[in-house]
């Protein structure tokens, strides 16, 4: 046993050196923070990494706060963060912050009834009151009226929620506030709220974790990334929107959610509710973070990352579950990504 | 340079060499150096705990103990759900997993099996401690959760008037947290109990057969009484294993902050709430999360004194007998 570690050791030790003397002159570029674009975000960078040569960019996914206070710790190169940043947040990043929207996601409820009905709809009326605890089993008539000739089991609901500190939860509830003023007030926004208290509202942690719960609960609902439930094959509900309509996840519906976003010039912007009569009702961006101040030569490289993901990352992003940005959004990030130096 | 002048030159004996006497000291110096260096990790690891949860202990005080709120936005904490969680689930689970734990040991310690089949029993109840936590975290929800909700729904329809099945089960709650709990605590409580019925001397299970009992009698009247003491430490440790669970009860008991007897019902644990508030907790709720910690380690620290205190006092006892 003994002999066995120290041959591993051993081993370790010149793999070590072996590396360290291939890429003597490497660049690494660190980054952390969001794990819901971490599937796309490490396709890009794993790409960027091929095809350029001296630079490795690695990618902790920690989630978005934890992103957050390691770019004010000053640990990382670049963090990523669902929930932009506050101002109190950019006023301790003493470098100064560049923050670039450079993907985008929806979010969709996920359930799962014994007879699998496809494409079930909820009203603007009757999601936020699930999630309020107020509508607590499936046969509620103000379901079946939007879902003629659908048969609802009796079936208590199941509310699945993240018990993690999320941005999904903070994008998630920004809309239902924004759409419910009794949600505002009893469970309010945020990346982690005070949901009500009921044994039919229950948490896992991360997406997975949620999506894993729902699978395995007859009569749940839950919020995840499209993304999420695209990879497991979930069913989620079509949801009404501003308008009236009822639309599904997927396709045009979030490019033209996201296509009434107007940009201020810090390039945070949420939309809580949009307007567009064909617009999936949850969807947001999702910011990369960047220091004003960076060395020269990090900097630089720090800049074709963003290009990359901008040109050919916004490709991969529909098959990966991810709203590729409109073209007026990447000509304003890639002109504020000039502000890296 | 200590010597020691003997009369008696003749003698086999001779002083301890210089190498010896530096050996033994050297020996000595690391022993104690060791031991005192677990003791001041301990401290170091409370007080610096204690030093980060100073502000939210000053700022909530005992009110932590008994509000049942975790408010991250309005800054209001409270884990007194969490408390009931974690020893609720804790002795559910030392209840079914000492029960077997228990039985187990008498069942592999007083010839039930031949020797080498014990050993295999053994090594195999052993190596389910080996087991990630994550993987019966996982293991609980694709198989145990299924498995146990055509009896947990009927339990509920029928006796639902009964306060522990009040509450229909959704998935993930008290109930399938605690059987997996079970589980995790069996191989401490089965291997310490082992050894405690092991200790037993053999002379008085003689007596007991000489007296004409039967097997059962001589196990259940004179053997597992005499290492009632091991056995009950056992127990205490498994209970220590069982509060400071984390992966595998956060992904299955819901996490949701509610005081319940229903073992349906879904519930939260501080184990569970550390794991899944700390890695993006603000500067605040970090403080309060701290506070909790240290509340999760006063629980566990006691139980434990309590575990040790009693297998030494057993211990000294049947040293005696």
């Amino acid at each position: 046993m003994k002999r066995n570690l120290t041959l591993v050791m051993a081993a370790m030790v010149a793999l070590a050196t072996q590396m360290s003397q291939a890429n003597a002159d490497d660049l690494r570029l660190v980054g952390s923070g969001a794990s819901f674009p971490f599937p796309i975000y490490s396709a890009w960078f794993k790409a960027f990494s091929q095809k350029t040569p001296g630079v490795t960019v690695d990618y902790q996914a920690k989630g978005s706060g934890a992103g957050i206070q390691d770019l004010i710790n000053n640990t990382v190169d670049f963090a990523a963060s669902d929930a932009a940043m506050t101002p109190e947040q950019i006023a301790k990043v003493e470098r100064g912050v560049v923050l670039l929207p450079m993907t985008a996601g929806e979010i969709v409820l996920a359930y799962n009834l014994p007879d699998k009905p496809k494409e079930l709809k909820l009203p603007r009326d009757v999601y936020p009151d699930i999630f309020l605890g107020k509508i607590t089993r499936w046969n509620d008539p103000r379901i079946a009226a939007a879902n003629p000739g659908v048969k609802f089991p009796d079936l208590p609901i199941t509310v699945v929620r993240r018990s993690d500190s999320s941005g999904t939860t903070f994008v998630f509830t920004k809309h239902l506030a924004a759409i419910s003023p009794e949600f505002k007030d009893k469970v309010g926004q945020g990346t982690t709220v005070n949901w009500p208290a009921s044994d039919k509202i229950v948490a896992a942690p991360k997406n997975d974790g949620v999506t894993a719960t729902i699978k395995q609960t007859p009569g749940a609902i839950g919020y995840i990334e499209w993304g999420y439930a695209k990879l497991t094959k979930a069913d989620v509900a079509v949801l009404q929107n501003k308008s009236g309509k009822y639309v599904a996840a997927g396709g045009e519906g979030g490019a033209l959610a996201l296509a009434s976003a107007e940009f201020p010039a810090d390039l945070i912007v949420w939309v809580d509710d949009p307007t567009d009569p064909g617009a999936y009702p949850i969807a947001s961006f999702t910011w990369q973070l960047f220091y004003q101040k960076q060395d020269a030569k990090k900097a630089e490289f720090l800049r074709q990352l963003v290009e990359y993901g901008l040109t050919d990352g916004q490709k991969i992003a529909d098959s990966m579950g991810y709203i590729p940005l409109p073209a007026k959004v990447v000509e304003k990030v890639k002109a504020a990504s000039a502000k890296i130096q | 340079m200590v010597s020691f002048v003997l009369s008696d030159t003749k003698s086999a004996s001779q002083p301890p060499s210089a190498a010896a006497y530096l050996v033994d000291r050297a020996f000595f110096v690391a022993a104690a150096a060791g031991a005192f260096a677990i003791i001041a990790l301990v401290a170091y690891i409370v007080w610096e705990i204690g030093g980060q949860a100073l502000p939210a202990i000053s700022k909530n005080g005992a009110a932590f103990l008994v509000n049942t709120r975790w408010d991250v936005q309005g800054h209001s904490f409270g884990i007194l759900p969490q408390i009931w969680g974690t020893l609720y689930s804790s002795l559910v689970a030392l209840l079914i997993g000492g029960f077997i734990g228990i039985t187990i040991a008498i069942f592999l310690t007083q010839d039930f099996l031949p020797p080498h089949v014990a050993i295999a029993f053994r090594t195999l109840i052993e190596m389910l401690a080996a087991i990630p936590s994550v993987v019966f975290g996982l293991w609980g929800i694709f198989v145990v959760i299924p498995f146990i909700r055509p009896g947990a729904d009927w339990l509920h329809d029928h006796l639902g008037f009964i306060p522990f099945f009040g509450t229909s089960l959704s998935g993930p709650g008290m109930l399938p947290a605690v059987i997996v709990l079970a589980i995790m605590v069996l191989p401490t409580v089965a291997a310490i109990s082992q050894d405690a019925i092991g200790l037993v001397p053999y002379k008085i299970k003689e007596a007991a057969y000489g007296m004409g009992t039967t097997r059962w009698e001589a196990i259940l009247k004179v053997i597992v009484p005499t290492a009632s003491g091991g056995i009950f430490s056992a127990l205490v440790l498994g209970f220590g294993r069982a509060l400071g669970e984390t992966m595998a009860l956060a992904m299955l008991i819901g996490n949701s902050n509610q005081i319940s007897l229903s073992l349906f019902s879904p519930a939260n644990t501080l184990a569970s709430l550390l794991a899944s508030n700390f890695p993006e907790a603000s500067q605040i709720e970090r403080q309060a999360l701290m506070y909790a910690a240290l509340v999760l380690l006063a629980i566990t620290l006691v139980v434990n004194v309590l575990g040790t205190m009693i297998l030494l006092w057993t211990s000294r006892k049947i040293a005696k007998a």
